[in-house]
């Protein structure tokens, strides 16, 4: 791989780095959304999605009772008969989904020899990388509002209640913590698109690293902490310390903190994400909900921890593909 | 200002220690077919990429239609039609969304691209095919939808590597029909190829390439008086008398070598035109005279002999 260095470095270039986004955007867009692909994930994600909030709303349809925020529950609740629910579904789905979207977005360009020809019309190689990255997001995009609509649709024909406005919010900060956490995985994808030229190592890269997020590494944030475990915990400071430090662990897997946003959110009685102190609890009436900036606050920290993780693994793309050559 | 649309000084690319390119000055002038050859690895490709802003350049400058490929690549891009080795188009897309898309990026009008595209494809005789996909077109047609693409940038300068690489004769001289259309229009073309023979017919001048330096540069007479040696060969078929005996004492004459089996044909080398003496001089003595026919150097031989020397030198 060539060096960036010498003389060229102090050169700078003239013209937009934008130019040609929009056609770039728009072609990938089109090629998502015709593509068989798109429909074999469109369909995973229905099935997926349809079975944890069927059977929940069956179950709430049989319990309904004084609950606040019983429009959230479709989301969150445990239904009986799958034991898992909706949103749980998705922190698994949308991963495998980004995946699907990205993990050949840039070596099949190289594969199919379109890359050199393609970068000599006047475009810059950033209008290709970004507009590859949005039109990606923007297809995720696409597809999780449908979903969120089906559920939202469904919730209204089934329980027979609107959401109150504070429900609808919420459930749409759920909906822009969802794109957020795809777009990560769909950074990761691109990351390993731009570095392998094979097509199926990139895909394999990707999905070992969501497997080891989602099996292994909960495990080994666990021994790792434990490791850390003074052999006897004298005081709760220390016991504090040692939670917080598992739970820091854990929330460098992009899975933990969409689901520690998505509990934020969806379910409003949470007051913290970490360990209580009886302290916090001084004067908290239990279970009563946090007013929505409130949550927001809470989670706030989650959120940016993913849009972050998007930026940074899309920047490590882009300079990865800057200093590659063009030629198969 | 010169009629040059592209010229190089110095131009170094550097892959670690190894010099790709190692310091070639060219300059290709407006209206002209200009030639790369050189065997694979030369640094053909590279010079290419150079010139398009595509790759970095370790040293030297190039000027591309009065632009620098690595301050300004999008002014330089939007000017220069490429055509790279064994170009690749989108399989699912047919011909005619693959050269929108292209007509997009080039920001060409809405209203002007349907036919812009159209007058493209007629000119590489693809119209009728233009809504089939491009997964279902054969290596030649390929290449002339990358001809097209050009076209229909209304590219001033194009730039082809290897464009005849492994297609057929039949294809090959179509394409290099078009390649001549291009020139007619008025666009320098710079093509890069080892296809010696065919390359000849269409280049104006050519530029050996030889381990990232340029060795020759020229046209083809004029690579082969330096290779070859000065000379002006002509193919002499006759009978009935010791040809190489009556041909050798006519002024300007140096070379009389027996060409091919059976005898019957000669080669004859002179440092001028001799044709008319050597037809007197045959019948004069009251020989038959068959053919005679003035042999162009092919760039084959140059090629070849080059190779050759280098290797003798070296050793």
């Amino acid at each position: 791989m060539p060096r960036n260095g010498g003389p060229r470095s102090s050169v700078t270039r003239v013209g937009s780095p934008f130019t040609g986004l929009g056609p770039v955007f728009m072609k990938e867009l089109s090629d998502h959304l015709s593509s068989i692909r798109m429909m074999v994930l469109t369909l995973f994600v229905i099935v997926f999605g349809a079975f944890p909030v069927a059977s929940s709303l069956q179950q709430l349809r049989t319990t309904v009772g004084a609950d606040a925020f019983l429009f959230l529950r479709i989301f969150t609740i445990e239904p009986e008969q799958v034991p898992i629910p909706f949103v749980q579904a998705l922190n698994f789905i949308i991963p495998l989904m980004a995946i699907g979207l990205g993990f050949d977005s840039v070596n099949s360009e190289f594969n199919r020899r379109t890359l050199s020809r393609v970068l000599s019309q006047p475009i810059y190689r950033d209008a290709l990388l970004l507009g590859k990255f949005l039109g990606g997001l923007v297809t995720l995009a696409v597809a999780l509002v449908a979903l969120w609509l089906i559920v939202f649709g469904a919730g209204l024909l089934l329980l027979g209640l609107p959401p109150r406005g504070v429900e609808v919010a919420r459930a749409l900060g759920f909906l822009a913590v969802a794109i957020a956490y795809g777009g990560v995985w769909l950074a990761v994808s691109m990351l390993f698109s731009v570095i392998f030229r094979s097509t199926a190592t990139s895909a394999l890269c990707a999905l070992g690293l969501w497997l080891f997020f989602f099996i292994l590494w909960p495990m080994i944030a666990q021994a790792i902490t434990l490791g850390f475990a003074p052999t006897e915990i004298r005081s709760v400071d220390e016991l504090v310390s040692l939670q917080e430090f598992g739970l820091a662990l854990q929330r460098l897997s992009p899975g933990t903190l969409f689901s520690e946003a998505v509990i934020g959110l969806l379910n409003p009685e949470t007051r913290s994400l970490g360990p209580m102190l009886p302290s916090q609890l001084r004067g908290a009436i239990m279970g009563a909900p946090l007013p929505l900036d409130q949550s927001l606050l809470l989670i706030w920290p989650q959120i940016t921890g993913l849009i972050a993780g998007m930026i940074v693994l899309f920047a490590l793309a882009y300079v990865i593909f800057q200093r590659q050559e063009v030629r198969a | 200002m010169t009629d040059s649309v592209i010229s190089a000084r110095g131009l170094l690319k550097l892959y670690g220690a190894q010099r790709a390119v190692d310091g070639i000055d060219l300059d290709i002038r407006r209206g002209e077919i200009f030639g790369l050859l050189g065997p694979n690895g030369a640094g053909k490709t590279t010079t290419i990429l150079m010139m398009l802003g595509l790759t970095e350049i370790s040293g030297g400058t190039v000027d591309v239609l009065g632009f620098n490929p690595v301050r300004e690549p999008l002014e330089v891009k939007r000017r220069v039609g490429y055509l790279p080795d064994a170009v690749g188009f989108y399989d699912h897309l047919t011909a005619r969304e693959n050269l929108t898309y292209t007509a997009r990026l080039l920001d060409i009008p809405r209203s002007q691209v349907g036919q812009r595209i159209r007058e493209a494809m007629e000119s590489v005789e693809l119209a009728d095919v233009v809504d089939k996909r491009v997964g279902t077109y054969s290596r030649g047609m390929r290449q002339r939808l990358g001809i097209a693409e050009i076209v229909m940038k209304k590219a001033e300068v194009a730039i082809l590597d290897e464009p005849t690489s492994g297609l057929d004769p039949h294809a090959t001289i179509e394409l290099l029909e078009m390649i001549r259309a291009l020139k007619r229009a008025g666009v320098a073309v710079l093509l890069s190829s080892h296809l010696l023979d065919r390359v000849q017919s269409v280049c104006d001048r050519v530029a050996l390439f030889n381990k990232g330096r340029i060795a020759l540069m020229g046209t083809v007479v004029e690579l082969a008086n330096k290779v070859l040696g000065a000379g002006h060969p002509v193919l002499v078929e006759a009978s009935g008398i010791d040809v190489a005996g009556a041909l050798r004492d006519i002024a300007g004459v140096q070379r009389v070598t027996s060409e091919g089996e059976g005898g019957g044909a000669w080669r004859v080398v002179a440092d001028r035109d001799v044709r008319a003496a050597v037809a007197q001089r045959i019948v004069s003595s009251g020989g038959s005279l068959t053919r005679l026919a003035d042999l162009q150097p092919s760039l084959e031989e140059v090629y070849t002999r080059y190779f050759q020397q280098e290797v003798r030198h070296a050793a």
